[in-house]
């Protein structure tokens, strides 16, 4: 997966490279048989045998749609059991379940509402994006274009195991380790900067949203570099030579024939780290102060997102408590999948007019 | 005639002179200086802050410095191609330390209980003053949860993708196509509230007294929902890379389909699937939230999957990190580096395998 | 504008793989050369060494001199961008850049050094697309993509990009081997009109077209596979085609070999 040994110096191998593009499309497919169950029999001089009706190419074929049905069938069916649980308990709500900012789900006449949340869960995530994106496409521009292979290679490959690091782990650094230099980080910003409504208060500081939003940005750098590095790698090289042809400099190549190339799968990268960004639980779990009031200050204790209030309040609640937190489970499923598909139909647009082109 | 003779003032389109001037690296190194200098002197001069805010402020006035001087001596474009790849160096710098420091502390503290006692004991019976306990039963946990999953997941992830490749044809391919990308987004919280909705809270109690029961096998269907999406693709890639002669091969000797897919494409793409597996377990080995969720946790050993909470090292972290136990942090350390040692290791030798893959090359 | 070339003993390198050894020619200004040959021979490579597009694969690097007007471009303290900005390429497939329109691949070169204005942009423009004769099929969609356009005038399209920068001397590296008969023969009216302004050196592997086009022939060829490219035979077209001086070249000339 991801892991194509490919590198620059074969796509721009020779002047006449073509389109550069993994046409992971092409080879093995669209080879059917007439399909017949079993080979004609040896001898005879009769008609050739029926095809059988019930036979094991039909049931397996049977089982392989099936198999391929189950991931509609997943998605479907978390909608249907999440609304099953999510109604009842927005019934039992005495508060409005959208605008409402607190979170008493517990008590014999709850009131809830994911206001709060839904305002964290978004904050969070669009610092987190705003501290990521340009690292990330820096990194990915440094790995196409900049790094010698001997470099870019190992890097990519440690990029990659960023990835597979569990968030467990960046929750507990960040609270264990990164959480002192932004208390301090913060304590300077508010000696200073007070007056900057985001950067104001008296404190605590620490437990903060800056620092879920750090922790938060550090574990999507690794989606939007790994993505943006096979966009920009596809950059046809003949584009590139042209624009080095034409007295670019290294950078003036890339604004040129790079970037505007790679536009449409960099904004694709960005959301899917948005998505991944909005349903990050555990990290944030750890690393927010978990207070329920809506605020833009990033540096005081305190802060909270809906995947990470689901954790923590899912031990001490009942069945109504439950039931809120799978509604609040269920906007957030909600959201992440209009966010994923916008991505993906980005993606699939961008394939077919690289396959059409090529 | 030149159209550009008469225009553009100051706009030198073909230079006669194709010499240039070049930064002396002294003179970048210089500047370099200067800006730690200054740097220096305005943060300590004003007291405002301590040598983290000296090397940020130092390697903004290099940069604003090097802008200047080099746009003087080398020009401007020539000075912004080196701005930009300053920038483009630091965000790798920048990009490297918390990696490091994630890396160092995972060693430095997970160390501390990396022991006998760690992997060979549970947390029963283990209090708030005990130095001991372990995570035996959070490893066994991890392993059979995991495990189970895979044992889900394989098969339905490579069937679901043999109908991509092999079979599927029109729109309901495409979108089931579609969907498999769109769920590798699912959050695994989300995930998590679909066993909790659908098997802990409305199925299990069917068979369990009308109480909710969770457990170890509920957790490993959660994963199993992670699982499939990625399962699918990686293993969608794979068959596709076979070639298609090779079907043709033996659809020509009248080899049924299935029994084509079975004895030569999957065989053949065997190694590619295998690290697209590899890397599925990895992934839902470090996953923390849907378990928590439906595993129930549990502080002794517990073999049965189906029946009694269960633990697992993700878990184990979460819950030793959250303990107000002062031996809890390290064994939330040494639990950790545990789980990364495993997610390490798979994750590395699929890598590894996948390098060794002929189809992928 | 037109510059003379002199190459002396030009010898360019992949790693450690020689493509071509010790090269020397002489191009005058305001001339067609044409470089011909087997493939493999190294007249590509040779052509790229020209405006130093060879060094950008790499580990390619190149030994020995080449002189535009006397000035090395493989001096030390030679700007790349600035040989580059003066010995324009057009290359084998038809290359505009895909996100842009007809109008701003020509103007692509202008903006990067720093023309903003769009009166002198436009006509830039203008001036070169008439250059390129490509002005009449596109003047009512220049802010269409240069994708849409068929092959041939997607390389006129190029050519026109390349002008538009006013360079000295154009290289073409097989500028008509992706195209159809009359495509070919467009490029090659505007090669003898171009003849006017610019120096042009030109890669093909169409003999027809290079004793059509050119005024100076060069033949390069290589003994065996694996072995670096030499130029075996560089004098007037008319001389090389009708009484070349080296049997090799007499033997590709009337095709019995390559």
């Amino acid at each position: 997966m991801g892991d194509y040994p490919s590198s620059r110096s074969e796509n721009a191998t020779a002047s006449d490279s073509g389109v550069i593009g993994r046409h992971t499309r092409g080879a093995g497919t669209g080879v059917s048989p007439s399909s017949h169950d079993e080979p004609p029999f040896g001898g005879g001089g009769g008609a050739l045998p029926k095809k059988a009706r019930f036979g094991m190419e039909a049931g397996f074929k049977g089982l392989s749609v099936a198999a391929g049905a189950m991931v509609l069938v997943i998605i479907v069916a978390i909608a249907i059991f999440l609304i099953s649980k999510a109604v009842p308990a927005i019934r039992a709500d005495n508060e409005n379940f959208l605008t409402f900012n607190q979170w008493f789900p517990n008590e014999t006449e709850p009131r809830f509402g994911i206001a709060v949340l839904a305002f964290g869960t978004l904050l969070t995530s669009i610092i987190a994006l705003l501290v990521a994106v340009p690292i990330a496409l820096g990194i990915a521009l440094f790995l196409s274009h900049y790094a010698p292979r001997r470099l870019a290679t190992p890097l990519g490959f440690v990029i990659d195991l960023l990835a597979a690091v569990p968030s467990v782990v960046f929750g507990l650094w960040g609270r264990d380790v990164f959480m002192e230099p932004v208390r301090e980080f913060s304590t300077w910003l508010n000696k200073y900067f007070s007056w900057i409504p985001i950067f104001g208060g008296d404190g605590p500081f620490g437990r903060s949203v800056l620092l879920g939003s750090l922790v938060l940005a550090i574990m999507v750098l690794p989606i939007v570099t790994s993505l943006s590095r096979e966009v920009f790698r596809q950059t046809p090289g003949m584009n590139e030579e042209a624009a080095l042809a034409l007295g670019a400099t290294k950078w003036e190549m890339i604004r040129t024939a790079v970037l505007p190339y790679g536009k449409p799968g960099v904004i694709a990268a960005v959301m899917l780290g948005l998505g991944r960004a909005l349903g990050e639980t555990i990290a944030l779990a750890m690393t927010l102060g978990i207070v329920f009031n809506i605020s833009f200050n990033i540096i005081e204790n305190g802060g909270n997102s809906i995947a990470a209030n689901i954790a923590n309040a899912f031990g001490e609640a009942n069945e109504t408590g439950r039931g809120a937190l799978i509604a609040s489970g269920l906007v957030l499923f909600a959201i992440t999948l209009v966010v994923n598909m916008a991505a993906r139909a980005i993606i699939y647009r961008r394939r077919e007019f690289r396959d059409s082109a090529a | 005639m030149s159209l550009l003779d008469r225009e553009a003032a100051g706009v030198v389109m073909t230079p006669d002179n194709i010499r240039t001037k070049r930064l002396p690296l002294g003179i970048n190194l210089g500047i370099a200086a200067a800006g730690l200098l200054i740097a220096a002197a305005v943060v300590y001069g004003f007291g405002i802050g301590n040598y983290v805010l000296v090397v940020v402020l130092g390697v903004v006035f290099y940069l604003i410095g090097l802008q200047v001087v080099a746009g003087r001596i080398e020009g401007p474009r020539t000075a912004r191609d080196r701005m930009w790849k300053t920038l483009i160096y630091a965000a790798c710098v920048l990009a490297i330390l918390p990696l490091a420091s994630v890396v160092w502390t995972l060693v430095s503290k997970g160390v501390e209980r990396l022991d006998g006692n760690f992997f060979g004991t549970s947390m029963n019976n283990i209090g708030a003053r005990d130095p001991e306990g372990g995570a035996y039963h959070a490893i066994i946990g991890t392993l059979e949860q995991v495990g189970i999953a895979t044992l889900i997941a394989v098969p339905l992830g490579v069937l679901g993708a043999i109908y991509l490749v092999e079979y599927g044809r029109g729109r309901f391919a495409n979108t089931v196509r579609f969907f498999v990308d769109v769920m590798t987004g699912i959050p695994s919280i989300v995930a998590g509230l679909f066993i909790l909705s659908f098997w802990v809270l409305i199925v299990s109690p069917w068979f369990n007294n009308g109480t909710p029961r969770f457990s170890g096998f509920a957790a490993s269907l959660a994963l199993t929902v992670l699982m499939l999406p990625t399962i699918v693709r990686s293993t969608e890639e794979m068959l596709r890379l076979v070639p298609g002669p090779l079907r043709e091969g033996a659809y020509a000797l009248g080899v049924p389909q299935w029994k084509t897919i079975l004895k030569v494409v999957l065989p053949t793409a065997l190694p590619g699937i295998v690290t697209g597996v590899m890397l599925a377990v990895a992934r839902a080995a470090g996953e923390t939230a849907p378990v928590l969720l439906v595993a129930g946790g549990a502080a002794s050993i517990n073999f049965n999957p189906f029946e009694g909470g269960q633990q697992s090292l993700a878990l184990f972290v979460y819950q030793q990190a959250g303990d107000a136990s002062r031996y809890a942090p390290a064994r939330a350390w040494t639990a950790a580096l545990t789980l990364v040692a495993i997610v390490l290791i798979l994750t590395i030798a699929a890598k590894l395998l996948a390098r060794r893959n002929s189809l992928s090359k | 504008m037109a510059k003379r070339i002199e190459a002396s003993n030009v010898s360019s390198y992949y790693g450690s793989f020689k493509a071509i050894d010790s090269v020397s020619m002489t191009v005058e200004p305001k001339t067609i050369t044409a470089l011909i040959g087997p493939s493999g021979c190294g007249k590509s490579t040779f052509l790229r060494s020209v405006n130093r597009m060879h060094e950008v694969l790499p580990g390619a690097r190149i030994e020995g001199s080449l002189t535009i007007d006397d000035q090395n471009i493989y001096d030390p303290d030679v700007d790349v961008t600035a040989v580059r900005r003066m010995i324009g390429m057009v290359f084998q497939r038809p290359n505009p850049f895909p996100t842009m329109s007809i109008y701003e691949n020509v103007v692509a070169g202008l903006k990067l050094n720093g023309v903003k204005k769009k009166s002198v942009l436009d006509d830039a423009a203008e001036q070169s697309l008439k250059s390129a004769n490509l002005w009449n099929e596109v003047k009512d969609r220049l802010n269409r993509p240069g994708a849409g356009l068929s092959g041939g005038q997607q390389q006129r399209l190029c050519i026109a990009r390349t002008i538009a920068v006013e360079p000295q001397v154009v290289l073409m590296d097989e500028p008509c081997s992706a195209l159809d008969p009359i495509s070919t023969l467009a490029i090659e009216d505007l090669m003898f009109k171009l003849k006017d302004r610019f120096t042009i050196i030109i890669v093909t592997h169409n003999m027809q077209q290079a004793a059509r086009v050119s005024d100076k022939t060069g033949f390069f060829s290589i003994d065996k596979t694996g072995d670096p490219g030499r130029l075996i035979e560089y004098d007037d077209t008319q001389k090389i085609f009708s009484n070349p001086t080296e049997k090799k070249t007499e033997d590709y000339i009337t095709g019995r070999f390559g």
